[in-house]
């Protein structure tokens, strides 16, 4: 058995792994939605990659001062026009793609650790650990996320360290449900079972055999995560309570841009259409990938 | 049924415990000692010692929790630090004007949102279709307070339909208060003009409250209608001879409207929370915009007792969908 395997290649030992991506590419690849989703998602991850190249003008983003250029309409020179201090607009919304994908990987990654392990637990051990883990949860769930990141905020002060930090306190209970409920439905598969019977220890089981059975729904979710914890994010701005001034971030901007309507528009157009856009971008990137992952559980 | 009734009651009061155990602990994660905060900065440390006393914060943590507990029970809910208005009072002015404006916003969702969901549903994958279902695409990724600058833009500023902001006119005299719903009170007071200007007044925010939810809704009534349209009831009803609109509004909508209540139900919710941008945009005098600046001044006992009544409305959005679905659909009883 084992010489008849050495003589397989690579590509034969992985053979329906293998199809199975390949299936996963060319469904998603045929729908339309999702392929734009991944379009944008890549624009926008590649912009906040080269951002500090690409941008005509890299001081304006760190806060200088150009009064004889401010408020300038949309132009050549400003693609986006400038704003009340003189900022090229255009600049400061590319920089802005930069904050923007760091709070959302943040937000998202620190909910899906304390949200994952959490649903594990509770749902692997049952019991009086699943009563406790999963009251907390419906709890955080019971109240109105932006409302308890605002009073998180409100008590810690305002500022984006803070508003990521509330957020993600905001964010977890998500995962632990999402978490619990599939674990609940595998944990008497035959091959936990298997395991079990072999004596393999629990953290073993729960890590090796029933996270990877959990990533697809953890996978879509983060997803559209990523889009909803930037919608957070620039609310927060927006109100004042995150990211603060002169740092580019699309919500705080927008604060400061709506005292300039309506004569001077461009300057909250701009970083409102870049939030809506990113936040379509993994909105449908996530939809598409539920599709092929996760089928059941289409809306 | 009465048992469902109850546990879920029991739940409730549970979770408004918890919500409360995490207002508390926000209030003691807070940077700076709140006694010395409470003295003021002249005080010799003997003044903040006896502070601390008077407001039981040398005791244990559940003890405090207990007072905390027993002072929220007896509407005792402190002070605003900047206005040293009493935060219950305060509370009581700006409620109601959240809640028109949310109660407001969840009838153009459901006025809008069932009749595209269905139409979406019915012309599947025509260009009407494709054409609301964009609608929903942006909907959910559409930043709310955004949209109400962008309509003020537009609609206010440029168009002059509406007015920018506010609930009626700073000139006007709100009407006699019996609901504290400008809205009806007007009506009742007769004062009709007042209630067309009120109206004005609150057709913008609402729009663009209701434009995330309008999307979920649409989403899942068209999905349910989808799914009912295939019945063999529904074929059945149509090799009888039935007319379209017949089957589409009496059979099929009927059935598709649980789960599409469920969502009305939770939108509700979710627009409690996002009251908060839509209020800050139009200036509209709600408990959210209250929130919020009391959050920026760090102002602490508002934002809590402002969380406390937001979340205490959600969870009991949340208890009234439970017990609705549960009295129309025998299966969720049983699971519970």
């Amino acid at each position: 058995m084992s010489t008849e395997v050495a003589y397989l290649t690579w590509r034969q030992r992985h053979h329906s792994t293998i199809r199975a991506v390949r299936l996963y590419a060319r469904t998603f690849a045929r729908n339309s939605s999702a392929m734009f989703g991944l379009f944008l998602v890549m624009l926008i991850v590649i912009t906040a990659i080269i951002a500090p190249w690409i941008v005509p003008y890299p001081e304006d983003a760190i806060g200088a001062v150009h009064l004889d250029l401010k408020l300038m309409p949309p132009s050549w020179d400003h693609w986006f026009g400038t704003d009340e201090v003189g900022n090229d607009v255009f600049t400061r919304v590319i920089m802005g793609t930069r904050i923007t994908l760091q709070i959302a990987c943040t937000v998202t990654g620190i909910a899906i650790l304390i949200g994952v392990p959490l649903g594990m637990i509770a749902g692997y051990t049952g019991g009086y650990t699943q009563e406790v883990i999963m009251r907390i949860t419906d709890i955080f769930l019971g109240v109105p996320g932006l409302i308890l990141a605002i009073a998180i905020v409100g008590a810690l002060g305002p500022g984006i360290i803070n508003a990521m930090l509330a957020l993600s306190l905001v964010w977890w209970p998500g995962y632990v449900r999402l978490v619990q409920a599939k674990t609940l439905s595998i944990k008497n598969d035959i091959y936990v079972q298997a395991a079990q019977s072999m004596g393999a220890k629990r953290l073993r089981i729960v890590f090796v055999h029933i996270l990877p059975n959990c990533s697809s729904p953890i996978i879509v979710k983060a997803s559209m995560d990523m889009g909803m914890s930037i919608l957070g994010a620039a609310s927060l701005g927006f109100l004042g309570l995150g990211a603060q001034p002169p740092e580019p971030e699309w919500g705080s901007m927008i604060s400061i841009a709506r005292n300039y309507l309506p004569d001077w528009w461009w300057y909250s157009f701009f970083p409102g259409l870049a939030i809506f856009l990113t936040v379509m971008g993994f909105n449908l990137l996530g939809d598409g990938l539920r599709d092929i992952l996760d089928p059941q559980h289409r809306e | 049924m009465l048992w469902f009734v109850a546990k879920r009651c029991i739940l409730m009061v549970a979770m408004l415990l918890g919500l409360l155990v995490i207002t508390f602990s926000i209030s003691h994660i807070a940077p700076g000692d709140p006694a010395a905060l409470a003295a003021g900065p002249d005080a010799s440390k003997e003044m903040i010692e006896l502070i601390r006393k008077e407001y039981g914060l040398d005791k244990s943590l559940p003890e405090q929790f207990y007072i905390y507990l027993k002072a929220l029970l007896s509407g005792n809910w402190g002070k605003s630090i900047h206005t040293t208005h009493e935060v219950w009072d305060d509370l009581v002015e700006y409620f109601p004007a959240t809640v028109e404006l949310v109660i407001f916003s969840i009838f153009i969702t459901v006025i809008f949102g069932v009749p595209l969901g269905v139409l979406s549903a019915v012309k599947q994958n025509t260009r009407l279709d494709h054409a609301i279902r964009t609608i929903t695409v942006a909907g959910v990724a559409m930043p709310m307070f955004w949209l109400g600058l962008m309509g003020q833009l537009f609609f206010a500023l440029k168009l002059g339909w509406f007015p920018l902001g506010g609930r009626i006119n700073m000139m006007t005299d709100p009407p006699n208060a019996v609901t504290h719903f400008i809205l009806i009170d007007s009506l009742i007071a007769g004062e009709f003009g007042t209630f067309f200007e009120a109206m004005h007044h609150i057709i913008l925010p609402a729009f663009a409250l209701s434009f995330p939810a309008l999307a979920s809704i649409i989403r899942v009534n068209r999905a349910e209608m989808l799914e009912t349209l295939k019945q063999d009831y529904i074929v059945n009803a149509r090799a009888q001879g039935l007319s379209t609109y017949r089957i589409v509004v009496h059979y099929a909508l009927k059935n598709a409207m649980l789960p599409t209540m469920a969502m009305i139900g939770l939108r509700f919710g979710w627009m409690l929370g996002g009251t908060v941008l839509v209020e800050t945009v139009f200036d509209w005098p709600g408990i959210g915009l209250y929130a919020v600046g009391a959050a920026i001044d760090s102002d602490f006992e508002p934002i809590m007792g402002a969380t406390i009544v937001l979340g205490f409305f959600f969870m009991l959005a949340n208890l009234i969908i439970d017990l609705t679905y549960a009295g129309l659909d025998p299966r969720v009883r049983e699971q519970i």
